[in-house]
């Protein structure tokens, strides 16, 4: 299931909750800001509650949340599903023991990493983050789990940028979105 | 004022959870690690029950959180006591209008910026972030929420290192604690 029905009500408050900014952080690029979304009390509330609808009592013991946005949604989730969160960092973030995934950028490219022991292979996970849109920090953190020996049950966002093709770049792993911006 | 008494198996569950990761981020820094308490279903939730209960019914109605591990714990707390969350960000991330308010490290400075319009003056505020060093960064976020009008009732942290003396640090502002280290 790609994104929620339309006629649900609480989508579209959510989806009205969220302020688009011309122009960052560079030129030409239309950004999807949700902090206007967090300062809505029930808009938040409701974006919290249709994902964890969605993924209570599926035997999901691990939420991945993506920094920094990605740990605004995933602990309320967590915590509401009996998860338990596991946040995937930029490097040099997580001290002690981690693993590292390379990943592409526009121009260059990033890590992400996540502490060795957090999760057990076996595990069923999500992954949180407040957007996708190429799906290259997803793909990473996809990556990070597999290579534990995780089943990453499905990634989860708030907006997802269709025209950018997030969803091909995640392959077979499912997506589920509650507001498509186009 | 830490939590205690009737709360001790609570907070002593909590505490044990926390792992010390010795020299980092540099050598001599025995770092706080609460990443293992958020793999712990339910010490994670004690954690923010233990802050829901001190805060609901307080007329809060702003729980501001410090980038990135405030991020963590202020949404769960500000979605249970009915509060927006406003997350307070390092420079240029936040999209949009913001005010700065410049902060001193051991070595330089630093800088902290909320979105102009997140809070309105009069609101009731809370400053959450994991934890209490040097009381640096929670000072800058009172002087944020301060510059527009809002009255912070309390700064809230899980873990306090006391002889660091962050607690004098905040003026004469109260801070509630859940684990001291020392």
């Amino acid at each position: 299931m790609a994104s929620q029905d339309e006629q649900d009500p609480r989508i579209s408050k959510i989806s009205s909750a969220i302020r688009v900014i011309p122009n960052f952080p560079k030129p030409g690029i239309m950004f999807q800001d949700i902090t206007t979304l967090l300062l809505d009390t029930k808009a938040f509330r409701d974006t919290i509650d249709l994902f964890v609808e969605r993924y209570g009592g599926k035997d999901i013991s691990v939420v991945a949340g993506i920094e920094a946005r990605g740990f605004i949604f995933g602990p309320p989730i967590a915590l509401a599903i009996g998860a338990k969160f596991v946040p995937m960092r930029k490097p040099n973030k997580l001290p002690g023991e981690v693993i590292s995934e390379e990943y592409s950028l526009e121009y260059g490219t990033d890590i992400m990493e996540m502490h060795v022991g957090a999760v057990q292979a076996g595990e069923r996970a999500l992954i949180i983050d407040d957007l996708i849109a190429t799906g290259g920090t997803l793909c990473a953190a996809i990556k990070l789990l597999e290579r534990v020996g995780v089943h990453v049950v499905e990634c989860a966002c708030v907006i997802e940028l269709p025209e950018l093709k997030g969803r091909e770049r995640l392959g077979d792993k499912p997506l589920f979105v509650l507001v498509s911006s186009t | 004022m830490s939590a205690y008494r009737d709360k001790d198996p609570l907070i002593h569950g909590i505490q044990s959870k926390i792992r010390v990761v010795p020299n980092f981020p540099k050598p001599g820094i025995m770092f706080q690690d609460i990443t293992t308490l958020l793999l712990d279903p339910k010490a994670f939730k004690d954690t923010v029950d233990l802050f829901v209960e001190r805060y609901k019914g307080k007329n809060i109605s702003v729980v501001a959180g410090i980038e990135a591990r405030g991020f963590i714990f202020g949404p769960p707390i500000a979605l249970e006591i009915g509060a927006k969350f406003v997350p307070l960000r390092k420079p240029k991330k936040l999209p949009g209008k913001v005010i700065s308010e410049e902060y001193v490290l051991e070595y330089g400075k630093d800088c902290l910026e909320m979105h102009v319009g997140a809070v309105e003056p009069g609101e009731r505020a809370l400053v959450v972030d994991d934890l209490i060093a040097t009381g640096g960064t929670l000072c800058a976020a009172m002087q944020l929420l301060e510059r527009v009008g809002a009255e912070v009732v309390e700064c809230a942290c899980v873990i306090e290192l006391p002889d660091l003396k962050g607690r004098e640090r905040l003026n004469g502002k109260p801070l509630y604690v859940l684990v001291e280290s020392r």
